[in-house]
């Protein structure tokens, strides 16, 4: 079990257009072929194959590399936060990292009480 | 030839790939502040503009992470994202390989920085060049302050880094533009995204346009975390900035927390002529 391994394995996934490529053809066998698969827990290793975004949330990914993974698999954006919230129901709290939940009452509650508007398509 | 322009701006994901969710009144307020900014930088007669930014493991990783890193090529691709998700199409960015070198060369003098031939452009430089230089016909210098893997930059060594840089845009003949893009409070791709802690990003804000560097130092990183997320960790590149403008006055041209962009949208820059 290693976060570091999991986060340098979605790191060069995130900025690598080859591995993308192998990615989509056959994640399984792209993930076994890993520098570091053998530092990987089969629980890690489903959760990137899957994708598992809420596990790999709970686990401690830095939200930055998450953020460009989950794009990367098309996932939309209120989509990706709730699947973080159903990790961390699920696993229970972010396991380490600074990438924890607070507390928040949501962006569209936040946006009333700032006065705004909601969006409109082409703004 | 002396700096020419010294700013920062945000640089969230959202402000182009979920445009369209915001409140078009106050997007389209921010907006014309970037415009504003960018009208700033062609005015200064700016031949390169140096980017300090707060990258999100585009190129950098914790196998071999540098407090600070600049880049040193001809040319710079982006983004690394999906570009429907951020709303960006892909491009290059023309950089200036010998005028990186000759501003590394000088950096070196004071403060450590790693530099770099290969550089791939995230939001984090993305999105501020989409609204400062949209046509890409600017050359850019990246820079990097490591914000994201801790043990982070230290905020004494930004500041020293600010100061260095200055040092290196004077000394070269090229008019030289300084934008610092990041935070300012958040807590980005968390769940909490779209959380910001206003009165903290103004009292910020109000060190920041004094350029007041005991209070801007006066900040430690475990109290940023739990007033301004992790997403805080960023005010490293505005503290540079302050640095690199040597004491001048700033002016906030726009603050407003926009949630679905998940931070407290701000533009702001220094009157390098005060």
């Amino acid at each position: 079990m290693s976060l570091y391994a999991v986060q340098k394995f979605l790191y060069r996934l995130n900025r690598e257009p080859d591995l993308q490529g192998r990615y989509r053809d056959d994640r399984d066998a792209t993930l076994a072929g890993f520098e570091l698969a053998g530092d990987l827990s089969d629980d890690e290793v489903a959760a990137l194959a899957g994708p598992d975004v809420g596990y790999l949330f709970h686990l401690g990914v830095n939200g930055q590399i998450l953020m460009h993974f989950a794009a990367f698999h098309g996932i939309e954006w209120a989509d990706y936060l709730q699947r973080m919230r159903d990790g961390i129901a699920e696993h229970g709290p972010v396991r380490e990292g600074v990438y924890a939940m607070t507390g928040y009452d949501g962006v569209e509650a936040h946006a009333t009480e700032l006065g705004h508007r909601p969006g409109g398509a082409g703004a | 030839m002396p700096l020419v322009y010294a700013g920062v701006c945000s640089h969230a994901p959202g402000i182009t790939g979920r445009a369209d969710q915001a409140d078009p009144e106050v997007r389209g307020a921010f907006v014309e502040s970037l415009d504003g900014m960018r009208a700033a930088i062609e005015a200064s007669g700016a031949e390169a503009l140096v980017v300090v930014a707060a990258e999100h493991f585009a190129n950098f990783f914790m196998d071999n992470m540098p407090a600070f890193a600049m880049g040193m090529a001809d040319h710079y691709d982006g983004p690394i994202e999906d570009p429907d998700w951020l709303r960006i199409p892909k491009f290059r960015a023309p950089g200036n390989r010998d005028l990186s070198q000759r501003l590394v060369t000088e950096v070196m003098q004071t403060v450590d920085v790693a530099y770099s031939e290969e550089w791939l452009f995230d939001h984090g430089i993305a999105v501020p060049l989409h609204f400062l230089t949209p046509g890409y016909d600017l050359p850019i210098v990246p820079v990097n302050v490591n914000c994201q893997g801790p043990p982070l930059t230290p905020l004494h060594r930004a500041w020293a880094f600010g100061e260095a840089l200055r040092r290196a845009a004077d000394a070269v003949p090229e008019r030289i533009a300084l934008v610092g893009t990041g935070g300012i409070s958040h807590w980005p791709a968390t769940p909490d995204s779209g959380k910001v802690n206003e009165a903290w990003d103004r009292d910020f804000l109000d060190r920041w346009c004094r350029n007041d560097r005991q209070a801007l130092l006066d900040y430690d990183d475990l109290t940023v975390y739990a007033e301004a997320g992790q997403g805080g960790f960023e005010i490293r590149t505005f503290l540079a900035v302050s640095a690199a403008a040597a004491g001048a006055p700033g002016t906030v041209r726009f603050y407003a927390p926009i949630p679905i962009f998940a931070v407290g949208c701000t533009v702001a820059d220094y009157d390098l002529h005060a």
